[in-house]
């Protein structure tokens, strides 16, 4: 199947900064990519560049089979911005019958759309009483309108309590399931993890990792920590036979490995037996994932 | 096209409903036509005009003011405060263009300088006829005065969306329009008179006047309503300077400068990077 997004080797420069640089990446319909990266690492800007809201250098950019911006690619692609602003001086049922007639679609739909966005109650109030979170969902409800082959969500969960969030990765299941692809972008790590084919983290404008979760971990290949725990009166002994380890002031001893000395590594803690009361392993949080490839780039 | 330029209308007509635009614009009119309708009612039997002629006459010095700055007020927020909002960008991933998005707030803006304009043109007509029933001789001039102010309001309104587009900033674009409104409205005129004075009746008043008169909207309006009306005469200054600028050249230069200035809003707007 074609991919609703494919870009190539695209560069961005703003006066003399590199905003974008040989950045690469396809979607196809019904996957969803994460875009991982701190404040200026070139989200946005790519998101800009995929809506054909800023001009780009270098490369090439293809938005469901046309050109980012044209008339064909707008008429497929929703998008939600970060913060996103509404006129304070309309309803939230009028921005939205507003959006709807500029896709060509029955205003009617809009308390449907706002219904399913848990907005139903406010639909007639204006937008300057709203809060942050209910405009941050007016925001989505019109990324729901028509049927878009590519959604752009800049920090879509920004302002969105916990409940809210999952509703609304439920509600991104439920797209990607019918073929939408989404690329969006996070701060919240955690909520990335388990809700992306893919993950992208930029830095300084450079992709310097891709893949799922998986992938990401083995690249990285950060060290596991393990964390011990002598028995009784055994820290002693215990600290004698694993040498490696630091001992921490409440007498656990701290060891930390390769990933394919982990295994190799328990065995020889099993094998003290009764020396050891408790073990822990910790994995490299994606946290620490995410830190290890955005440094990597002299940041 | 027709559906979404209809739609941001609607969209915009409300917002400056709901900003009260509509109740000022169209209490400033009333109340300056009244006002002026009742100056306007010391004797003027010797001019052999109607009142409803002379109160044309007076409404278009008026209007001369007021329609073009109802209009830069309206319209120099169009752009920046979509810019200041934050509203722009995702109005730019719709499937509508740019063009569409300035039509259909010149259509909503220029409704409300329309209904502004036949409020307080009637209200002065009305009054017209209450105290001189021959003013029925006058209602072509009134009829006359109503579109070509709507035609003087699109042009500023154009020229405000062109400065909103070119400024990114509402204070920035309320700077500019206060500036083009002086310097259109008030100053160029200044300007003439100063140097048809030291002219005395040479080559400037004869050949440069007529054609500078014409470039500028708001005396083109001026000349179109005083000369049509035949009652340059009642206003005298500067209509009267120039009483022989034909009636179609006057028309041609109202009629095409809201074109001129829609086009200049379009090429500012399209530069505009969210």
């Amino acid at each position: 199947m074609t991919s609703t997004l494919q870009i190539s080797h695209l560069t961005k420069r703003f006066g003399g900064v590199e905003a974008l640089a040989d950045v690469s990446l396809s979607l196809a319909p019904g996957m969803r990519v994460a875009l991982l990266g701190h404040n200026g690492a070139g989200k946005s800007t790519l998101m800009k560049i995929v809506l054909g809201l800023i001009p780009f250098d270098g490369g090439k950019v293809t938005v469901c089979g046309a050109a980012p911006g044209s008339a064909a690619a707008r008429a497929q692609v929703a998008y939600l911005p970060e913060n996103v602003a509404f006129h304070p001086a309309l309803t939230g049922a009028e921005q939205i019958r507003h959006y709807l007639a500029l896709r060509g679609q029955d205003p009617a739909g809009a308390g449907d759309l706002l219904a399913r966005v848990g907005l139903g109650q406010a639909a007639g109030r204006r937008i300057g009483t709203y809060s942050k979170g209910m405009r941050q969902r007016v925001g989505l409800a019109q990324t729901l309108i028509g049927k878009p082959r590519l959604l752009v969500l800049d920090e879509p969960t920004s302002g969105l309590d916990p409940v809210s969030r999952r509703d609304f990765y439920a509600l991104l299941d439920g797209l990607a399931a019918e073929g939408v692809a989404i690329l969006l972008s996070s701060h919240v790590l955690t909520e990335v993890e388990a809700r992306n084919d893919l993950i992208l983290i930029l830095s300084g404008g450079r992709l310097v990792a891709e893949g799922s979760l998986t992938d990401l971990r083995q690249q990285a290949a950060l060290p596991v920590a393990l964390r011990v725990t002598p028995a009784g009166d055994e820290a002693a002994a215990l600290a004698e036979a694993l040498p490696e380890a630091r001992a921490g002031r409440d007498g656990i001893l701290h060891l930390t490995c390769r990933q394919d000395q982990k295994l190799p590594l328990l065995s020889r803690i099993a094998g003290l037996g009764a020396r050891v009361a408790d073990l822990d392993l910790v994995p490299p949080s994606l946290e620490d994932i995410y830190s290890h490839f955005s440094r990597r780039d002299g940041q | 096209m027709i559906a979404r330029i209809l739609a941001t209308a609607a969209s915009e007509f409300r917002i400056a409903f709901r900003n009260r635009w509509v109740a000022i614009a169209s209490s400033l009119m009333v109340l300056f036509a009244l006002v002026l309708a009742a100056a306007g009612a010391a004797p003027t039997g010797d001019i052999g005009a109607d009142r409803l002629s002379v109160t044309v006459a007076s409404l278009t010095s008026l209007a001369v003011y007021l329609v073009p700055l109802l209009a830069l007020l309206m319209s120099f927020d169009a752009i920046a405060g979509e810019v200041e909002r934050g509203t722009l960008p995702l109005l730019l991933t719709y499937p509508v263009s740019r063009l569409q998005i300035l039509l259909g707030k010149l259509l909503a803006h220029l409704a409300i300088l329309a209904l502004a304009v036949a409020l307080g043109y009637g209200a002065a007509g009305a009054a017209a006829f209450w105290t001189d029933p021959a003013s029925v001789a006058g209602l072509p001039a009134l009829w006359r005065l109503v579109w070509s102010s709507v035609l003087l309001g699109a042009t500023f309104l154009g020229a405000g969306y062109a400065l909103s587009s070119l400024a990114r900033r509402p204070s920035g674009a309320a700077g500019l329009a206060i500036g083009l409104w002086l310097g259109v409205v008030v100053l160029y005129d200044l300007g003439l008179l100063a140097l048809i004075v030291a002219d005395d009746g040479g080559r400037f008043t004869t050949d440069f006047l007529p054609a500078a008169l014409l470039a500028n909207p708001a005396d083109a309006f001026r000349l179109f309503n005083l000369s049509a009306a035949e009652a340059g005469a009642a206003s005298g200054g500067v209509g009267g300077a120039a009483a022989s600028v034909p009636l179609w050249q006057s028309a041609g230069s109202i009629l095409s400068w809201p074109l001129a200035a829609m086009a200049l809003a379009w090429a500012a707007f399209r530069k505009v990077t969210p």
